[in-house]
This record gives C-alpha cells, sequence and structure tokens, in this order.
C-alpha cells in the first residue's frame, strides 16, 4: 500500500487532518493557560465515560459517547480541584490521581464493553485511521470522519463565538470574572470542549496519541506568533500540515528509510511524529524566539562587544599617542585574538571607522572617532556615577564600567550627562571627552 | 426561633448599616482562607471622590479586602455594597487593577489588546470589540503616556510600562470606583509620578479610588484618606487624622497574639 488512492488515503488524510485541527483550538488555549497537562488527564479520563456509555446503550452511538465523554470530563475537572485543595498536593500530582484511575477504570470496563459492543478495545487507545475508508466502500462518508469533521465544526464555533471570553479568560481570570465574564464557568465549557473533542477523535489517533495534537501544534504555533489570533491559525495549520505529512511518511517512510515496504507504518503515530518534527524545526527556527535566531542575536552582541572594544583600545592610544598608528597584531592580541576578533576587525574596517596605515597599521576614521568618543565618555561617566553612589575603591570602577558601556542606549547616555553635569574628568583624573 | 422568623432577620440585617451614597460600604466581614480566618469584622464606608490608600504589613489582608469586595473570594460572613447595590449589580460602576504579577505577560497580546479587554464587560458575550472599542483602548494608553506602544508584544515592555497598560485597561472601564492592587509595586520614578498624576484626575472626576500601597513615606502626599489593616481595621479617616505614629505602631508594631493564636485555632479545629 505505497501508492496514493484518493478513496482510501483521501479519508484517512481528511479525518486525521480534521481530528488535528480539530484539538489544535481548544488546546492552543490549554498551553497559553499553562495547563496542557490537563489536556492529557482529560484524554485519558474519558475512557470510562466511553465505556459506560456503551454498556447502557448497548450501542456506539455518537450522542451516549459524547454524553459520558462529557460528564467525565467535567468529573476530572472538578476531581482535579477538589484534590489540590483538600489533598494538599499540587494541581500535577491532583490530575495524576484522578486521570490514571479513571484511565485503568476505563480499560477494565470497555473489555466489558467489547463483549456487548462491536468494539475492540485496541481501537479506542490507538486509534484506527487506516480502516476508516473501509466505511466508505459504497461511496458513502465514513462516520468517523463525519464525527471528527463535526468536533472541528464544533470548535471552530467554540473559538469563534467565544473568542473575546476565551482571550480575557486566559489572560487574566481575575479581571474576567470583575467584568462579568466568569473565568470557573469558562474553564469548564474549555474542558467539556476537550472532552469531546478527545473523544471524537479517538477513532482518528486514539486517545494516547491525541495528546499530541491538543499541546504539540499550539506550542509550535506559540514559537512563531506574538498574537493569540495568528497563533490560533498557525496551530490549526501545522495540525492539518502535519496530518499529511504523516501519512505521506506512513505510506513512504519505510521505503524512504529502508525498511520493508510491504509493512506499513501506523499514520496515526507518524502524524504525531510529524507534529514533534515541525516542534523542533521551529525552535530551532523560529525567528524570534528560535534557538538559531536568538544563537545568531548572541554571537551578533558578542560581535558588537569586541567591535567596541576596540575602538576603546584604539581612543586610548592615540589619546596619548595622537600622531601613532597602532599595529594590527597588537590590536588584535589586546581583544584575545581569536576569530571573533578577525570578524569584529573586518566589519569596522567595512563600517568604515577603521583606516590602514601602511600594511599593517591602524588608525581611526572621523566616524570611528565619534563612535569611540561616545564609548569613552559613557565609560566614564558610568565610572564617575559609580564612584558617587558606590563608594567604591579606585580599582573597582574599570571592570563593570567596561560591562556597561555595551549596553548604554542614547536615551540612557542622556540620562547619565544630566546626571552627572559637566564632570570634566572621571575618578581616575582622565578627561571626559564631549 | 422560627425559620420565617431567622430570614426576617436577616433580612433585617442586611438593610442596615449600609450607606447608600457610599462607593464603598463594608459591613461587619469577615473573610478566610481554608478557613482561618485573615479579615475580622470589617466595618468601612469609603467617602465620595476621595484617593483613599490601604496600608498595612505583608499579610495583613489588603489583597483579600479588595478580593472580598469584588466576590474574587469568598466571604465568612459580612456584606458589601458598591453605591447601596451588591456588586453583582454594579459592575459597570467598578474598576479594577490586578497586581501585575497576577498575569502572564507572555501572554501572546499586544498593549492594545490588554487595555481593550477592559471594555469586554460592556460588550455582550460573543459580540466581539468594536471601532470604537479600540478607539476608547488607544485613547486610555495616550493618558498613561503609551500611545507609542500599542502594538508592542506585552512582554517587550519593562515593568512600568506593563503598570501602565494596567491602568489604561482600568480607565477603559470608565468605572464610578476603583480598586488598585499595588499600582506602585516596582516601578520607575516616571510612571509612578504618571500614575499619581492620573489618580488625580480620577479624582477631579469624581472617581473613587481605594489603592493597596506599600511606601509608608509618600502616603500623606498621595492619598486623602487612609485606611490602616493588620487583619482588622486598626484607624480609618482622613490622612491628617488617621496616619500617626501612633496608629502606625498598632498597626506594624505589636502582634496581634491572640487574633492570630484564634486564627490558628479555627484552622486547626475548623
Amino acid at each position: 500500500m505505497t501508492e496514493w488512492i484518493w478513496s482510501i488515503d483521501g479519508w484517512i488524510v481528511a479525518a486525521g487532518a480534521f481530528a488535528a485541527m480539530a484539538c489544535a483550538l481548544p488546546g492552543t488555549f490549554l498551553v497559553l493557560r499553562k495547563m496542557s497537562l490537563m489536556g492529557d488527564a482529560i484524554s485519558h479520563a474519558v475512557l470510562p465515560g466511553l465505556a459506560i456509555a456503551f454498556l447502557i446503550t448497548h450501542s456506539r452511538g455518537v450522542l451516549p459517547m459524547f454524553v459520558g465523554a462529557v460528564i467525565v470530563g467535567v468529573l476530572t475537572a472538578v476531581g482535579t480541584q477538589v484534590i489540590t485543595r483538600y489533598g494538599k498536593v499540587e494541581s500535577g500530582a491532583a490530575m495524576g490521581v484522578v486521570f490514571s484511575i479513571f484511565f485503568a477504570l476505563g480499560l477494565v470496563l470497555i473489555r466489558q464493553a467489547a463483549d456487548h459492543v462491536d468494539l475492540d478495545p485496541g481501537c479506542v487507545l490507538y486509534g484506527n485511521l487506516s480502516q476508516i475508508p473501509l466505511d466508505s466502500l459504497d461511496g458513502s462518508i465514513p462516520p468517523a470522519v463525519i464525527n471528527v469533521g463535526l468536533a472541528l465544526l464544533l470548535n471552530i464555533t467554540f473559538v469563534g463565538l467565544l473568542y473575546k471570553e476565551l482571550k480575557i479568560c486566559a489572560f487574566d481570570p481575575q479581571l474576567a470574572t470583575t467584568v462579568g465574564i466568569n473565568a470557573n464557568v469558562m474553564h469548564y465549557l474549555l474542558m467539556i470542549v476537550v472532552a469531546i473533542t478527545t473523544v471524537a477523535s479517538f477513532e482518528a489517533v486514539g486517545s494516547i496519541l491525541v495528546i499530541a495534537m491538543l499541546i504539540v501544534p499550539p506550542a509550535a504555533a506559540r514559537l512563531l506568533s506574538d498574537r493569540l489570533g495568528t497563533t490560533l491559525i498557525l496551530a490549526v495549520t501545522i495540525a492539518a500540515t502535519s496530518a499529511v505529512l504523516g501519512h505521506l511518511s506512513a505510506l513512504r517512510g519505510p521505503k524512504w528509510i529502508g525498511l520493508d515496504s510491504s509493512v506499513s507504518i501506523e499514520t496515526a503515530a507518524m502524524i504525531a511524529v510529524m507534529t514533534g518534527v515541525i516542534f523542533t524545526l521551529t525552535l530551532l527556527v523560529a525567528p524570534k524566539y528560535g534557538l538559531i535566531g536568538r544563537w545568531y542575536q548572541r554571537l551578533g552582541l558578542a560581535l558588537q562587544i569586541v567591535r567596541e572594544d576596540m575602538l576603546g583600545i584604539l581612543y586610548r592610544w592615540f589619546e596619548h599617542r595622537p600622531d601613532e598608528h597602532i599595529l594590527k597584531d597588537d590590536l588584535l592580541k589586546a581583544v584575545g585574538r581569536g576569530i571573533l576578533a578577525r570578524f569584529a576587525l573586518g566589519s569596522l574596517k567595512r563600517r568604515q571607522a577603521i583606516e590602514y596605515v601602511g600594511g599593517e597599521g591602524i588608525r581611526l576614521s572621523d566616524s570611528g572617532k565619534d563612535a569611540a568618543t561616545k564609548l569613552v565618555r559613557d565609560h566614564r561617566l558610568w565610572e564617575g556615577y559609580m564612584a558617587t553612589h558606590f563608594d567604591l575603591p579606585l580599582d573597582h570602577l574599570h571592570e563593570p564600567a567596561e560591562r556597561v558601556e555595551h549596553y548604554i542606549s542614547e536615551d540612557l547616555s542622556e540620562l547619565l550627562k544630566q546626571e552627572m553635569g559637566d564632570l570634566g574628568e572621571d575618578p581616575h583624573g582622565r578627561k571626559i571627552p564631549e | 426561633m422560627t425559620p420565617s422568623k431567622t430570614s426576617q432577620a436577616r433580612l433585617q440585617i442586611d438593610q442596615v448599616h449600609h450607606d447608600n451614597e457610599s462607593p464603598l460600604s463594608i459591613h461587619d466581614m469577615t473573610v478566610a482562607y481554608h478557613r482561618k480566618p485573615v479579615l475580622w469584622d470589617i466595618d468601612y464606608a469609603a467617602p465620595q471622590g476621595k484617593l483613599v490608600g490601604i496600608v498595612g504589613p505583608n499579610g495583613a489582608g489588603k489583597s483579600t479586602l479588595i478580593k472580598a469586595c469584588l466576590d474574587l473570594v469568598p466571604r465568612a460572613s459580612g456584606s458589601v455594597r458598591i453605591y447601596g447595590k451588591r456588586y453583582k449589580e454594579q459592575r459597570s460602576a467598578v474598576g479594577y487593577v490586578p497586581q501585575r504579577e497576577s498575569v502572564d505577560w507572555d501572554f501572546p497580546a499586544s498593549a492594545l489588546d490588554v487595555v481593550t479587554m477592559g471594555r469586554y464587560g460592556r460588550i455582550p458575550w460573543c459580540i466581539p470589540p468594536g471601532k470604537s472599542d479600540r478607539e476608547a483602548a488607544l485613547h486610555a494608553l495616550n493618558q498613561t503616556g503609551m500611545g507609542d506602544y500599542a502594538n508592542r508584544q506585552i512582554s517587550k515592555l519593562s515593568g512600568g510600562q506593563q503598570q501602565r497598560v494596567f491602568l489604561a485597561r482600568a480607565l477603559v472601564q470608565d468605572a464610578r470606583v476603583y480598586f488598585m492592587d499595588e499600582p506602585f509595586a516596582g516601578v520607575d520614578a516616571a510612571t509612578e509620578s504618571a500614575i499619581v498624576t492620573l489618580l488625580r484626575e480620577l479624582r477631579e472626576r469624581g472617581r473613587t479610588v481605594l489603592v493597596v500601597h506599600h511606601d509608608l513615606q509618600s502616603v500623606p502626599e498621595y492619598f486623602d484618606e487612609v485606611l490602616l489593616l493588620n487583619m482588622r481595621i486598626v484607624a480609618a479617616g482622613p490622612t491628617s487624622a488617621v496616619f500617626t505614629e501612633e496608629n502606625l505602631q498598632k498597626t506594624y508594631g505589636g502582634r496581634l497574639t491572640l487574633l492570630s493564636e484564634a486564627a490558628e485555632a479555627i484552622a486547626r479545629n475548623g
């Protein structure tokens, strides 16, 4: 089964994508409210609700399933609150108590239910994505796709209608409650929606992997956006992408990595893996919050500091020997040589802050002199400020000023000048340049 | 006593002792956390149109007092009226500024988003905020000197700027009485003076503002009235009359051993 067949693969991807997208919407609010584990708890805890619904109705009807899920979902949320409050444990432990017991109870009951209803317990735990198209051999839409489709519609409606209420309750539940948007009510509504979504997604992805759909796409989206609306849209997009890539890699994956291609890979698991892959990539390359971006920023800062150190050295050199130049090698040695120092030197040259004299001699250009003057002024003013306010011995002043000078902005520099007035000289008796 | 008499008696208690003109009238309020009383028998009526400082040591119950008035924590007994009515009926008359640390500033929102939240209470459920709400929010940001930062991600703001965003959010609530929980905590000098100016403007417009405040030195300068609190009200009234060495000694000095012991006993056996 390695060729794409629309009547089969189309339904599988639709079910997977709808489930993942439906989960990403309430999942975003779980992540933002720092209660991601609650999604895990509810997705496990709804199991006995399902089983009891099966046992009572002797059918796999959609409505009893959802009613059972909603009741247990609310019980989980209430149980967690009660245990946290009276059990003297933190909410993580309370959730652990509630959902593991519920899940275990569910495992026992689902066995019982399986005898009464046409049901494979494994399907509830792991999902049954590859079997879904079998229900549409007559050309109709498979019921599982309808279920997750309805869940997606429900969640779009839920988030669309109650966007402002969900937003204020996630950011500031106290204010929400005082203005009449009861944060507790919204909390339980969200839990109910999570419960319904996880139940609807069971057939597609199973109760164990649903947590990946709830949490991972929103977590990745959060790294890419600073606004709630875009975070939601990105989370849903990442969820859908994971579903498509997940199924594709399940089809072709064995071949790619040289495994026996006649053995199929579970698509649901590959979707979860794909959310993980996308998250990892995002964590690395996200422009603002990605590791590479931040590493690049830090490198830029390190380079700037070496550049400014060089300017400072050049300034102080020419303060005493205005007509001489400094040897390139001496300058590099003064800032500790290394690759960073060479880069910094090159970058100063490109910015035309320095000029070469002869082959190896270096001196400041006019623009370089301006930049260096500002640096040294800030440095010496800072020393003056420290000496005035900290009562430190003279040999304690240079080091901190050397660190701080790189971070003094125009505004701060202006403040410093106002605060220190016309100091004239730094505590060491060196002239503070204008 | 028959049940009907009991409820009659309750009704009477409910009706008496509340000053209907007062922005905030508290009658015999006791508040407990996990059954341990943290505020005892609070009776208080705030004067109209004044800046009131709520002052007391750590753990005195200052934040709890505000939260109990706004139904954020349950009252063990007693009642609260805002201009003679229960808080539930007076939401639109009340503005609240929680402590800055009470929210997650990494939340994906701009300063404008946060300020617009101040209007959510007056918009019906399921209806998004409109243009007039955003304009009001922008106006409030300008009033607090934060107009240039409207679209800034809130985590990128300094502590003082975040506090100003919170104040702007309270301004768009356009309330008659404000409750502010430590608005001066951890702010820079510029923000502090901006807040003071704002408080005075609110007073000029006839608003009443109750402010939990920590810095004793600035109390006489900032507040017309002061409420000295340490589990019970030590003294309340015009700052010039109440903010005395003796009252401060009572508030901050000698621990109320008996009151704490009783609270502990209630918590243990409750």
